[in-house]
């Protein structure tokens, strides 16, 4: 009923074409911008702004870099964690340099920086593919990481050997720094990020993301349809690469404030991949979907155990619905003995950590730290074995269905 | 050298002057001999088919003229010029287009974007108008598509257009992959097996397809078929292959008679 696309006729190509061919779409898109641009700043506290809604924004744009690379071009790569590095340094030094300089241009140029060394990095996969390539990415990975720590001048010679953000002004108003506010810097990431997601966006729907999706595909028969390679791996290296360095620069400038060389170590370019893959290769969407999930899901848990399941607390109802509608949905979607199993043991673990509550029994935070990896790993072994096209084919599916809803077909 | 002379065919077309003209070429893979000091030429126009018993090196030959190998001796004259060594790629863009054998479609793609990749060689807007989707992109990508929503049309492919091409059955991505290649509007057009693993339905369908093409657009068409009544009833001149070389060249009827033809195929007493 929502989604009747009964009667929406298109007259042109260009209407048949757009951005959201389909009414509702956009009317939920406008729903999410008004969430994002007004709504959330207006009531959104200290901790939800440091904890969700600037790192969900930051690693979803890491993650759609990662995706345009992997997910749209198909060369694997594990050194995404180097590469937000590389951002991340070159704006501190074009910031440390050029003092006078907009942050806001500081941080979109910083991707230049990690574009132009993606593209150093991306020579190696005209020869090499798949597993080979990706341990080509991971030598990417270890040498600038070891380069972060090594070269002096990238850090200005401080004895920390960390970059820490200056106090910067822009029109009068500390936007990074120790001195900004959350909701200024919440403000530069959801500009910086809705800017480059309409970006990507186009560049995917085009002319170059048919080349890298082709490329993706089948690589000879993309040759021989007149696709040249070289030019088509490179430029998916360069794009990937410079949203993932302006992902970097974001990370530390509105952020984290400080990092030593090891936060890009690769554990980070591991957990932008698991957004990636959760969220579903291949899309834009599903890195924001995977990036609330991996950010969301420790946030919830800690929340989570500091309450009592069967007190009748809003987090703890918010989490018995969640629990449920989860067991469902997977069972609904799944409709196998992986739909019924996931149904099952979400409520086994429901009733058992109930009983273990009305029993005094409290969670440590480490066993959350925990607890975390667990359905984080689960997750993606769910994923890779029933939709290998991550949380956004199921919404696509969701669609489909809505779509003809009430009829099965 | 171009024979600019031209013939008439059985059924009354005029066949045009030398398209592509293969001189002398061999092909070896170390010590094999897959190609073997061959010639012919495609005339602008024409049906042209390539036939042979297995492993006769007929799908070598077209990737010779597609530029997927480079021969080791040997000359491949194209519109009047002799072809430099070139990249497939580029083999591609001077308006070479083919389909393959097994079906070579791009599997994660809509059937609309995968015959749109058929005009990449004709879509050059810049990098900053893709990402902004404003001016020469935007332009360029409606263009095109009224291009290949003809070809759709003339394949009959309408109701299937965005549906992705993984869920489609065979016969029709065999003519999705005839439609890409189409969409690139090429001066010659190869096609390997393109009735392979088809019932007779879907292959009088290709074979009509083939024929109009070949009608409407004036497209040169060079095939490898193993269907022998498919061959002869859709091709001009065929050329025959056995063991790497060539043993007939001809019109069906000439070729249908050649004993060199008759016992590559029956086999002869030893």
């Amino acid at each position: 009923m929502l989604y009747r696309t009964a009667g929406q006729f298109k007259t042109s190509y260009i209407a048949d074409q757009a951005l959201f061919p389909v009414k509702q779409d956009a009317f939920l898109l406008g729903i999410i911008l008004t969430l994002a641009w007004i709504v959330f700043p207006l009531t959104a506290s200290e901790f939800t702004f440091q904890t969700l809604l600037i790192p969900i924004l930051i690693y979803a744009l890491a993650a759609m870099g990662l995706n345009i690379l992997t997910g749209f071009a198909g060369q694997l790569s594990l050194g995404t964690g180097a590469f937000m590095g590389v951002g991340a340094y070159a704006c501190y030094k074009m910031v440390t340099l050029m003092p006078w300089m907009n942050p806001i241009v500081a941080i979109l140029l910083s991707g230049v920086f990690s574009a132009g060394i993606g593209v150093v990095f991306g020579i190696p996969s005209l020869r090499i593919k798949g597993f080979y390539l990706a341990i080509a990415t991971l030598a990417a990975q270890f040498f600038l990481v070891w380069l972060f720590e090594k070269w002096a001048w990238l850090y200005n010679y401080n004895a920390s050997g960390a970059i820490q953000v200056p106090n910067l002004e822009m029109f009068g108003v500390f936007v990074s720094g120790p001195q900004a506010a959350s909701v200024t810097e919440y403000y530069i990431v959801l500009f910086v990020v809705t800017l480059l997601t309409l970006l990507c966006i186009n560049l995917t729907r085009g002319n170059l993301g048919r080349t890298w999706k082709a490329t993706r595909d089948m690589d000879i028969a993309a040759e021989l349809i007149g696709i040249n390679l070289m030019k088509s791996k490179l430029t998916a290296f360069a794009v990937s690469s410079y949203v993932v360095g302006v992902a970097g620069a974001l990370y530390v400038f509105m952020w984290k404030g400080a990092a030593e060389p090891n936060v890009f170590d690769i554990p980070l370019s591991f957990q932008v991949l698991f957004i990636a893959i959760i969220g579903g290769l291949g899309s834009i969407m599903g890195n924001y979907l995977g990036a609330i999930l991996i950010v969301g899901l420790p946030v919830v848990l800690n929340v989570v155990a500091g309450t009592q399941v069967f007190e009748i607390s809003t987090p703890s109802a918010i989490l018995l619905v969640a629990l449920i509608a989860a067991a469902t949905f997977l069972f609904w979607v799944a409709r196998s003995l992986w739909g019924v199993g996931a149904a099952i043991g979400f409520g086994a673990v429901t009733l058992i950590y109930g009983y273990a509550q009305l029993q005094g029994f409290r969670i440590d935070s480490a066993l959350i730290e925990h607890i975390n990896v667990m359905i984080v790993g689960a997750l993606i072994i769910f994923f890779l074995i029933i939709e290998p096209h991550g949380l956004n084919q199921l919404w696509r599916l969701i669609r489909e269905k809505l779509i003809i809803w009430p009829f099965p077909h | 050298m171009k024979d600019t002379e031209g013939y008439v065919t059985a059924d009354g077309r005029q066949i045009g002057g030398t398209l592509m003209e293969m001189r002398n070429i061999t092909l070896r893979f170390g010590g094999v001999v897959a190609i073997q000091d061959i010639s012919f030429d495609i005339r602008e126009g024409e049906v042209r088919a390539i036939i042979g018993p297995n492993g006769a090196g007929k799908s070598s030959m077209l990737n010779v003229i597609s530029g997927f190998y480079t021969p080791s001796e040997g000359e491949v004259w194209y519109k009047g010029a002799k072809r430099p060594p070139m990249k497939p790629f580029e083999v591609a863009r001077q308006g070479v287009a083919r389909t393959f054998q097994n079906i070579a479609l791009f599997e994660g793609m809509t059937v609309l974007d995968n015959v749109m990749t058929g005009r990449l060689t004709h879509m050059n807007a810049g990098l900053a108008s893709q990402a902004l989707w404003w001016g020469k992109a935007r332009d360029e990508e409606m263009e095109n598509r009224e291009k290949v929503e003809r070809v759709i049309d003339f394949l009959e492919i309408q109701n299937i257009r965005k549906t992705p091409v993984g869920r489609l059955p065979y016969g029709l991505k065999k003519r999705v992959e005839l439609a890409r290649a189409l969409a690139a509007e090429p001066s010659i057009l190869l096609l390997d097996e393109p009735m392979a693993g088809m019932n007779v339905e879907e292959k009088e369908d290709m074979s009509r397809f083939i024929l109009d093409v070949n009608d409407e657009f004036g497209t040169t068409i060079c095939l490898i078929e193993h269907d022998m009544g498919v061959v002869m009833d859709l091709s001009d001149r065929v050329v025959v292959m056995d063991y790497g070389k060539k043993i007939g060249d001809g019109t069906p009827d000439e070729v249908r008679n050649n004993q060199d033809v008759i016992d590559a195929y029956l086999g002869v007493p030893h």
